[in-house]
């Protein structure tokens, strides 16, 4: 468009001169721009984008040859005794700073001998799709020298296509090979014909070896990498329909490279029960097509056919990894591994035992009692578990590739590892995650800290802060003024109390406030309390603060109110009646572990923190909300009801205001239960009481007495 | 209007540029993106590298085939441990083990009919005590699955004073040492100075698996050897402390942030760690202090920093240090595991471990990550940095894990002991396992027996973590003793009456334990057809009445293998029989006279489904300790606190009864059994000593029992059942190792329990009422 502009005859020119000079400009600076883009970070984007043309398939017939002459120096045989202190050099990584392994790929380059013949086969889409992801992964640095772990872009997943002594010579050609140190090599199909050796053969000096199929014997625990055998054709398998599936047998053996040993047992097992079905090769039409599979004269198509048992059975044939085992995953069926010794895919972090099932290979005959006395119940949780290990970790090659990466970070930054239940356990929203998990009684001799919100009432603040003192649990009383008009009373005006008094001036008048976690708390337990709440007797208190003692993870606290689904509005409403059940304690008078505080001040999901702080309101339901949701638990009421001052007492008159108010409190709760996606809040019909309230028995002797006066 | 559709023009043709230049791989890259659908896949599904084996036989495939092992040449030692191969399918026997997990012990004078007589060192004599005392341990070798040495092999070091010699002879003498197939040995040291062999324990331990500690990541044979933690020689045999961490402050506060104290070695192995350590150290949050002040010849030794170091090193208390660090560094001395592991472990100071290549106790099973911060002796001036980047949030977590993992695997020998049989036990194939869920979480492995069930659901621990609910029904079971008569008024009568009004009951059992037999089927009260009642007399006589119940054998659990020896069926503790009549998680143990309204007992399991994992109930009892006499006292008085609640009317988890009968050490079977008593208050013990909660009272109305008419033979008016009681309380302590009971003040009530409104809009208004 602008060419055909500047095309006009000369007065055109003069008439428009500004809008040309504009436009020149214009061009002048996103041509800087595209410059600035291209060259200015040093070459850094310009090298990662070489690497992806590299793997594009043009230049894949087109990658640059590199001769291995037949003497070329190979490197030392792998080093079997090799562990992450001896052979893995820990200087090359953390250069960043940033908890982050950094992955160099080398080039791409075509591998021939003298007589130029290729040393190994073509590159493999599967290879092409593990280095893919390297490049596009977060650890992928296009630079060598600031590199931890580097990945030869020479296909070795499958020895049977490549000559070993040549791709040896070829990996020791790497410009930084240095007897393979930090060197990842990746392999599925290791050994051949006759030893069938469980890792791949190259002579890899101290490279890491990212493999299937690892036996014990030849795994080095923390320095190796074991994957799964993976299987292209799981690529044929829809997904969604999977669980659809009636499962008529409870067990099929599906593989056609048994050891005739093991053929024949399996055979006998058949022969007494039918719910084995037990698959070979095909014969006449079908001989020699492994997508399907036979029993006699019916055929079955493979691995469709494993969507129809229960149990899967995984055999070790000539080499211990059987790509079985994911197609296996992959259709919803539970593996039964039978393949002693054999190395599971990242055993270092994944805990097969909660989603496959172990048979050794003496005790085949004994499947089918095994099998049987599995409930029901556990079925459907090893099943349930290993679609989802399959759908986080191995259901493609660049799951696989990833994890792969995940767990060489953990293993260089192990301070940043995840754990157990990271790697093993789907995040459920109705499972508990406390952060209190250690089963303890708060120790009393602590004592709490008491949090008084307050703006100006200063009268009613004074006396509660001689009502606390009588508490003997009390520890310091923390007093956040959220008035920025007007100054806190002189020191000399507060009540002189024995106990360390110590007020805040906020910045801003926010009802969060309440719930940061000022250093000046010391204690685990903070009681916060509204400056009109002055009813609470030394007793209660007392109590409360006992009863938070059993329960530190919980929010134990006096007023209560609950949360009620009305279906007429098809929405929850917020209910403070004389109610059989309690899902909620006001923060009002409520005891709660400071790391709540915490909680609520960093890592409230949503914009519910600033909501509340805009609205003025809905702080103690968001923190109920908040508590429930980490928890699953319900919090705890203490001692009787009482007359709170509150604004939505039913007692009181029912003004239009109050009105309002509740229904504020009822959109909260629908606000927050969408922003959690459920309804955390759970509900509960006790209360908690001292062990002799309202019991005929002398009230001397009661330790809390003066509990539940008007 | 013109300059506007100029400046839009030239601002379209910029977006454009943009666009392609930004945006245009997109149209670029659907040509681009295809080639890889050309290559090849690694592994053609025609191709059969699905090879079959060509091997004779599968079995000679799996133990080497013929394959060459490549043999380690660098051990030059007289007793390598030549079998550095082994694996539980190679060098174990299973068939030993086919039946129960039994372990033997050889006894002490087989080994000594020609030698001396040897008695162990006092740490391997707990180690074979807790065996002994165990529900693992067998007399008979040919019931045995495992065998465990009298010779002591803990100490191997030869300069040590328990060194143990000519165990070579002696391992020959032993008529079932069978090249060490099956035996464990414990270990605890190994090799000696200068270099410290790992391997060298101056015998061939054959096919033995080792228990052993300090061992490395490239001597540890996977799935075969057992890391042990290295103990004091005055760890404690059973119960042992509880850890240091009593509060879960947060954030984490302590005085220093990382701290050691420990002696370093100038010369030789090991020693550059702890020698550079003093890099690191500031006298203010970072504490790391040495001595090379050991040993006879010390000065002989000593470098240029000895003496600065001793001075430093005496300006600090290692207790102190222990107590308000919150890291603890864990370097290696002169063998790869040191006593500070535990000792941080126990303090709840989190241990950064500098020990590269050490096979973390039990790693095979505790996840490690959740407890421990680990740091790399190659790294070491990193340390600090390392341990400032944790967050608070992590920092609580790892303290509590810390705790966890002390209390349930490591404060005693006979928890490290028990800890290493049940890792070998589940490698067996005819034995359930635990996932690591169980390992790391509390109560812990030892504690949740896989024999209950195959699923964590059934479990009272893990709901929680699960998300699940244990199930909204119960089974009540009523122990009747007195064998009352069987009038419609009776008090068992009544209680069946309003039990079976409950909506959440399944099933009532009623344990028939009375002389006389229980009266026929059809004097019981007739019950709708959805509870069933089921009768059993104590000789386990099933006797069906009402509901479906017809007569029904008493078969063992059906999926569920007996472990332990069941305690025998004339005992008190019957009450607590696992019954597979019993099928839901909830158990309602009931004593035949108590009063209970149908309200009450609602109310009691709304509370239970809140804390499936503990007991729930309503009379209450507590324990204290009595200065003057110096043993635990027993009080049934109205206090205002409490830590039994007695089973005669309780909620409880299915579970327990089987941890009851399966699990508890046969000597409090016999006290139980002896005094026809206290079984509620074992029962007690054992909740408390799982979950470390007190159990949980339960409002009632006035009266609990009936008052027997005319002072009948009830047991609770008999002075000497209260003598009795107290007796067992000390001795349960004991056979615990301490004291579980933990005390509770407050009771959980209805939530308008007494409040002045409307007993109409009260759900559970008979509670309310006096009296019956």
């Amino acid at each position: 468009m602008a060419s055909k502009m500047a095309l006009k005859p000369g007065p055109l020119l003069n008439r428009y001169r500004h809008f040309f000079i504009g436009l020149f400009v214009v061009l002048l600076l996103s041509f800087a721009i595209v410059v600035v883009v291209h060259y200015l970070p040093t070459g850094v984007y310009e090298r990662h984008r070489k690497v992806y043309q590299h793997i594009s398939l043009d230049n894949l017939d087109r990658v640059p040859e590199v001769i291995i002459a037949a003497d070329a120096p190979l490197s030392e045989g792998r080093n079997p005794h090799c562990s992450y202190y001896d052979c893995f050099n820990v200087y090359r990584c953390g250069h960043t700073g940033n908890n982050k392994i950094q992955v160099y790929v080398y080039p791409l380059r075509k591998y021939v001998d003298e007589r130029d013949i290729p040393v190994g086969s073509k590159t493999s889409r599967e290879f092409y799709f593990i280095l893919q992801t390297i490049l596009e992964s977060k650890y992928y640095t296009p630079n060598p020298e600031e590199a931890c772990i580097l990945v030869p872009s020479i296909d070795t997943l499958n020895q049977n296509r490549f000559r070993v002594m040549e791709t040896s010579s070829a990996l020791a050609s790497l410009p930084y090979w240095k007897d393979g140190e930090n060197h990842l090599i990746f392999n599925m199909v290791p050994g051949g014909v006759p030893d069938y050796s469980t890792v791949v053969e190259l002579s890899l000096g101290h490279a890491i070896v990212a493999g299937a199929g690892f036996s014990s014997w030849t795994y080095r625990m923390g320095f190796d990498v074991s994957l799964p055998v993976y299987s292209p054709v799981v690529t044929q398998l829809t997904p969604d329909t999977r669980h659809r599936f009636a499962r008529p047998w409870l067990v099929v053996s599906s593989q056609i490279n048994l050891h005739p040993e093991y053929e024949r047992g399996l055979w006998h097992l058949a022969q007494d029960h039918s719910e084995l079905l037990l698959l070979e090769a095909c014969t006449g039409a079908n001989q020699g097509n492994y997508s399907m599979r036979c029993r006699g004269k019916e055929v079955f198509q493979y691995p469709h056919v494993l969507q129809r048992a229960k149990f899967c059975l995984v055999i070790r044939g000539a080499r211990l990894g059987q790509p079985t085992l994911l197609e296996a995953l992959a259709t919803g069926c539970v593996p039964v591994m039978c393949a002693d010794s054999l190395v599971m895919p990242f055993q270092d972090v994944l805990d097969w035992k909660r989603a496959a099932v172990f048979v050794s290979e003496d005790d085949l005959g004994n499947l089918m009692e095994i099998l049987t006395s599995v409930s029901d119940d556990r079925i459907a949780e090893l099943q349930r578990q290993g679609s989802w290990l399959y759908e986080q970790y191995l259901s493609s090659v660049r799951a696989i590739t990833l994890t792969t990466l995940d767990i060489l970070n953990n293993r260089v930054f192990p301070q940043s590892a995840r754990t157990y239940q990271d790697w093993n356990m789907p995040s459920d929203p109705m499972a508990s995650k406390s952060p209190l998990f250690l089963q303890l009684t708060a120790p009393r001799s602590q004592g709490f800290t008491a949090v008084v919100l307050t703006y100006d009432r200063v009268e009613s603040l004074f006396s509660l802060i001689q009502k606390l003192v009588k508490a003997p649990s009390l520890s310091k009383v923390l007093v956040v003024w959220n008035n920025q008009r007007k100054a806190p009373p002189h020191p000399s005006m507060w009540p002189k109390i024995g106990k360390p008094l110590k007020v805040i001036q906020t910045k801003e008048n926010k009802l969060s406030n309440r719930f940061y976690p000022y250093e000046e708390i010391e204690t685990e337990a903070i009681l916060t309390i509204d400056d009109d709440i002055v009813m609470l007797t030394a007793d209660e208190l007392e109590f409360g603060y006992e009863v938070w003692r059993e329960f530190p993870d919980r929010i134990v606290g006096f007023p209560s109110r609950t949360h009620v689904w009305d279906n007429a509005t098809q929405q929850w409403k917020y209910e403070s009646e004389w109610t059989n059940q309690i899902s909620m304690v006001l923060t009002g008078a409520a005891f709660h572990h400071k790391y709540w505080s915490y909680l609520y001040t960093t890592s409230m999901p949503g914009n519910i923190k600033e909501w509340v702080d805009e609205h003025m309101n809905c702080e103690d339901i968001a923190m109920n909300f908040l508590v429930a949701n980490v928890t699953s638990k319900a919090p705890i009421k203490v001692t009787p009801r009482k007359k709170f001052k509150c604004p939505e007492c039913t007692n009181t008159e029912m003004l239009s205001s109050d009105l309002n108010h509740m229904m504020e409190r009822s959109q909260c709760i629908d606000r927050f239960s969408s922003i959690y996606g459920s309804m955390p809040l759970q509900t509960v019909e006790f209360r908690a009481d001292p062990v002799l309230y309202k019991d005929s028995f002398p009230e001397k002797l009661k330790r809390f007495n003066d509990i539940g006066s008007l | 209007m013109q300059a506007k559709k100029r400046y839009l023009l030239v601002l379209l043709s910029c977006a454009f540029l943009a666009y392609c230049y930004f945006g245009g791989y997109r149209l670029k890259s659907e040509s681009a993106r295809l080639p890889y659908e050309n290559l090849p896949s690694y592994v053609d599904i025609n191709e059969q590298f699905y090879d079959r084996d060509l091997e004779s036989s599968p079995h000679l495939r799996r133990t080497g085939g013929t394959q060459k092992w490549t043999s380690n040449n660098n051990n030059k030692n007289k007793y390598v441990n030549s079998n550095q191969r082994c694996r539980m399918e190679t060098c174990f026997d299973f068939s030993k083990c086919r039946g129960e997990f039994k372990v033997y012990i050889y006894p002490l004078s087989e080994e000594s009919e020609t030698a001396t007589i040897l008695t162990p060192s006092p740490s391997y004599q707990k180690v074979l005590n807790v065996i002994q005392e165990s529900r693992y341990y067998t007399a008979d070798p040919s019931q045995a699955c495992l065998f465990v040495l009298a010779i002591d092999t803990l100490d191997r070091d030869t300069l040590s004073t328990d060194y143990v010699r000519n165990v070579p002879s002696r391992l020959q003498k032993l008529r079932l040492w069978n090249e060490g197939r099956n035996h464990v040995i414990f270990n605890l040291y190994s090799g000696t100075w200068p270099d410290y062999a790992e391997d060298n324990l101056g015998f061939d331990p054959g096919m033995a698996i080792l228990a052993k500690a300090s061992m490395s990541v490239t001597n540890f044979r996977p799935g075969f050897d057992v890391s042990i933690p290295l103990f004091h020689k005055n760890h404690p045999e059973k119960g042992g402390e509880p850890g240091f961490v009593t509060t879960n402050n947060f954030p984490v506060s302590k005085k220093y942030l990382l701290a050691f104290k420990g002696k370093r070695y100038v010369h030789g192995i090991g020693s550059e760690t702890r020698n550079s350590l003093y890099h690191l150290h500031n006298e203010k949050d970072i504490v790391l202090v040495t001595t090379c002040r050991h040993g006879k010849s010390w000065k002989d030794l000593k470098d240029e920093r000895c003496d600065e170091d001793n001075a430093e090193y005496d300006r600090y208390d290692y207790e102190v240090l222990l107590q308000n660090s919150t890291f603890c560094l864990v370097p290696r001395g002169r063998r790869l595991g040191s006593f500070r592991f535990l000792e941080a472990l126990h303090a709840g100071c989190i241990p950064v471990l500098l020990s590269n290549g050490w096979a973390l106790p039990f790693a095979q099973v505790i996840d490690w990550n959740k407890a421990v911060i680990w740091a790399d002796e190659r790294l070491l001036l990193q340390v600090p940095d390392v341990v400032r980047s944790v967050n608070a949030t992590k920092v609580l977590a790892l303290r509590q894990q810390t705790q966890i993992l002390w209390e349930r695997y490591f404060s005693s020998i006979e928890k490290i002991v028990f800890t290493t049989l049940e890792i070998i036990r589940e490698r067996l194939p005819s034995q359930p396992s635990r996932d690591g869920l169980v390992w790391n979480s509390s109560p812990g492995a030892l504690l949740t027996l896989p024999q209950f069930s195959d699923t964590l659901r059934h479990y009272p621990f893990y709901l929680d973590v699960l998300g699940a609910e244990p199930g909204n029904k119960f089974t009540a079971v009523i122990y009747s003793q007195l064998g009352g008569p069987a009038a419609s008024t009776s008090p068992l009568y009544r209680l069946i009456r309003n039990v079976a009004r409950s909506v959440y009951v399944a099933r009532i059992v009623i344990l028939w334990s009375g002389e006389k037999p229980p009266p026929p089927r059809s004097r019981w009260p007739s019950l709708s057809s959805s509870v069933p009642l089921n009768i059993l007399q104590q000789q386990q006589v099933p006797y069906g009445a009402g509901g479906i119940a017809a007569e029904q054998q008493l078969p063992p659990a059906a999926n569920q293998q007996q472990v332990g020896r069941p305690a025998s069926s004339s005992s008190i503790s019957q009450r607590f029989y696992p019954h597979p009549l019993i099928q839901t998680a909830a158990v309602l143990s009931l004593d035949e006279d108590c009063l209970l309204t149908t309200d009450e007992v609602d109310f009691a399991f709304a509370v239970w489904k809140s804390f499936p994992d503990r007991i729930v109930g309503y009379p209450a009892r507590s324990h204290y300790w009595d200065d003057a006499k110096g043993s635990w006292g027993y009080t049934s008085k109205w206090t205002n606190d409490y830590s039994i609640v007695l089973t005669g009317a309780a909620f409880y988890h299915r579970y327990y009864n089987f941890l009851y009968t399966h699990w508890l050490s046969p000597l409090l079977h016999k006290t139980v059994e002896q005094s026809q008593n206290c079984e509620d208050i074992l029962m007690n013990f054992l909740v408390s000593h799982v979950t470390h909660r007190p159990p949980i009272k339960v409002t009632q109305r006035k009266q609990y029992k009936e008052q027997p008419p005319g002072g009948a033979r009830s047991p609770w008016n008999d002075p000497d059942h209260f003598i009795q009681r107290q007796t067992c309380l000390n001795t349960f302590a004991a056979v615990f190792g301490y004291m579980p009971l933990l005390r509770s003040n407050m009771r959980l009530d209805p939530v308008l329990f007494k409040d002045p409104v409307s007993n109409l809009r009260k759900k559970y208004r008979q509670i309310e009422l006096v009296g019956s």
